[in-house]
């Protein structure tokens, strides 16, 4: 292979940044080269429908084959980029990367989407057979090979991961425990009210949900799990524990490159690293705030990786625009489909819509006024509404968003319409 | 297997061999079928996968479900009385030669 783009990273913001590429003209070769054993696939459903078991790994693929040949995409499964070297000032943008096949791949632009690797625990007993952590196919297959058999379940990790595999794994009739650090569930995104929320939906569905839990401990015998012991004492029985404590961006080969790092590679708003010729995008990367521009953000998602792959592309086919798109996310649990607009950094106002205790209700962030954010359970009108208001910088003041009988949408259509 | 039919836009057609049990979303973007995102994935969270379903197909295919009617008054350009999100529509062996529309523009 000779020059042509390459993107490191096979997964959801690497087959985007490609097929993007050539829908912004790009003709040159195109390399996308990822290190797990298969094509590129979806990764939500992993903690969910495929968890589940009514999902398997062939409804998953991304793009097909014929696909990547028509596009000029040449997709290398099961090599991983170990060094990259950038040329020189005047070459700018190109250079080689070494993969752990050997082989040396020449490049003119470059590209990382490598993602994130999930936190391991360091623990006593944390390497025994029956200790799971979910990133990859392969994490998904192994748990579900785990529970088949299993009757006690803990998931170490009250986060969205930890949350969707305990709803699966309760609605296969295991005794389940959830062990939380925080005080909270999911605290690092959602509010107060809404981890509460979470609390009493998986303890009504006889989960047992533990925050402010620690884990001393994983307990085994003859080399497999057998139970997790809390800082407290308590030994809680476990034929199958599931970890999901959060993910380590993967910055080794941007650090390699001498790219400032922060908690994931730094990238401004048209994806490009502190090496302008180089771009990145998805989990690997922190980014100012798309709806403000301030901060550094890192949105772990899949419209994330797609929207800020786009955006990479198109910086690297010289049309660069910036990103602007408004954070989105979903969480299914149960019958319960939280979906997520905004940022909700720096709230400091919550409007509730709906009933909690029906389990269908929104809570709208707002700072001094201004929307930021909603979390919509059960309310995808809300949650829709809200969206494109952020999208179109059209006002929901609080008094009114605040009127539950009036709809979002309502709303939305007065304060658009013309005067 | 069974054959759908997308229409673009500008009228032309592609063909392709869908597997049973994929969604039709899922089935055109593995495809690369143009005017088709999916960019959820097929979660009820994006509606970029509105379709058109031509009339005689409609009984076989069946309304919208709720949550899916919520997403289609909000979430689409264009609305019309065949709108669906082709990622509640799976593939199956009695909608051999569905024949779906893509709308101009996915939001």
């Amino acid at each position: 292979m000779t020059g042509g783009a390459l993107i490191v990273g096979a997964s959801h913001a690497g087959v985007q940044l490609a097929v993007s590429l050539r829908d912004y003209g790009y003709d040159e070769a195109i390399t996308l080269v990822g290190a797990e054993p298969r094509p590129p696939y979806q990764r939500p459903p992993l903690s969910k429908a495929f968890l589940a078991g009514t999902a398997d790994v062939a409804s998953l693929e991304l793009r097909t084959p014929a696909f990547y040949a028509e596009r000029r995409i040449d997709v290398l499964s099961a090599e991983r980029v170990t060094r990259l070297h950038l040329s020189p000032a005047e070459a700018r943008g190109s250079g080689t990367a070494l993969t752990d096949r050997g082989r040396t791949l020449a490049f003119d632009r470059l590209a990382l989407t490598v993602g994130a690797r999930p936190r391991r625990l360091d623990l006593p007993g944390a390497d025994l057979d029956g200790v799971c952590y979910l990133r990859v196919v392969d994490d998904a297959a192994r748990i579900r090979a785990h529970l088949a058999p299993a009757r006690d379940v803990v998931v170490i990790g009250g986060g969205f991961i930890g949350l969707e595999t305990a709803a699966v794994v309760r609605s296969e009739g295991k005794n389940v425990t959830v062990v939380e650090a925080a005080e909270r569930l999911i605290a690092r995104s959602v509010a107060p009210m809404i981890s509460r929320f979470y609390q009493l939906a998986h303890t009504r569905r006889g989960t047992d949900v533990r925050h402010s839990a620690e884990v001393a401990e994983i307990h085994g015998a003859h080399g497999r799990v057998t139970g997790v012991r809390l800082t407290d004492g308590t030994l809680l029985p476990a034929d199958l524990v599931v970890v999901g404590v959060g993910v380590v961006p993967r910055t080794e080969l941007a650090e390699q490159l001498g790219l400032l790092c922060d908690g994931g590679v730094v990238v401004d708003e048209f994806a490009r690293t502190s090496e302008p010729s180089v771009v990145a995008a998805g989990d690997c990367t922190v980014m100012p705030n798309p709806l403000t521009g301030e901060g550094r953000v890192r949105l772990e998602s899949t419209p994330n990786a797609a929207g800020q792959a786009r955006v990479a592309a198109a910086t690297l086919a010289g049309k660069p625009q910036p990103y602007t798109d408004v954070p989105w996310f979903w969480s299914d649990q149960y019958d319960l489909k939280l979906q997520i607009a905004g940022v909700t950094n720096g709230y400091d106002q919550l409007v509730v819509r709906g009933d909690p205790d029906r389990e269908r209700f929104s809570v709208l962030y707002y700072r001094r006024g201004d929307l930021l954010a909603i979390n919509a359970v059960n309310s995808a009108p809300d949650y829709l509404a809200v969206r494109k208001a952020l999208a179109s910088g059209t006002p929901l003041p609080v008094d009114q968003a605040a009127t539950s009988d009036v709809p979002l949408k309502e709303l939305l259509m007065r304060a658009s319409a013309p005067h | 297997m069974a054959k759908i039919i997308f229409v673009a836009p500008d009228g032309s057609r592609r063909t392709i061999d869908a597997a049973v049990g994929d969604s039709v979303m899922a089935t055109a973007v593995k495809n690369g079928v143009p005017g088709v995102v999916g960019e959820c994935g097929g979660n009820l969270s994006c509606a970029t996968c509105h379709v058109y379903v031509d009339e005689d197909f409609l009984t076989r295919v069946g309304p919208p479900g709720d949550l899916e009617d919520d997403m289609l008054d909000l979430g689409v350009a264009d609305r019309r009385a065949t709108s669906r999100l082709s990622c509640q529509i799976k593939v199956a062996e009695a909608l051999d030669g569905l024949i779906v529309e893509c709308p101009e523009e996915q939001p």
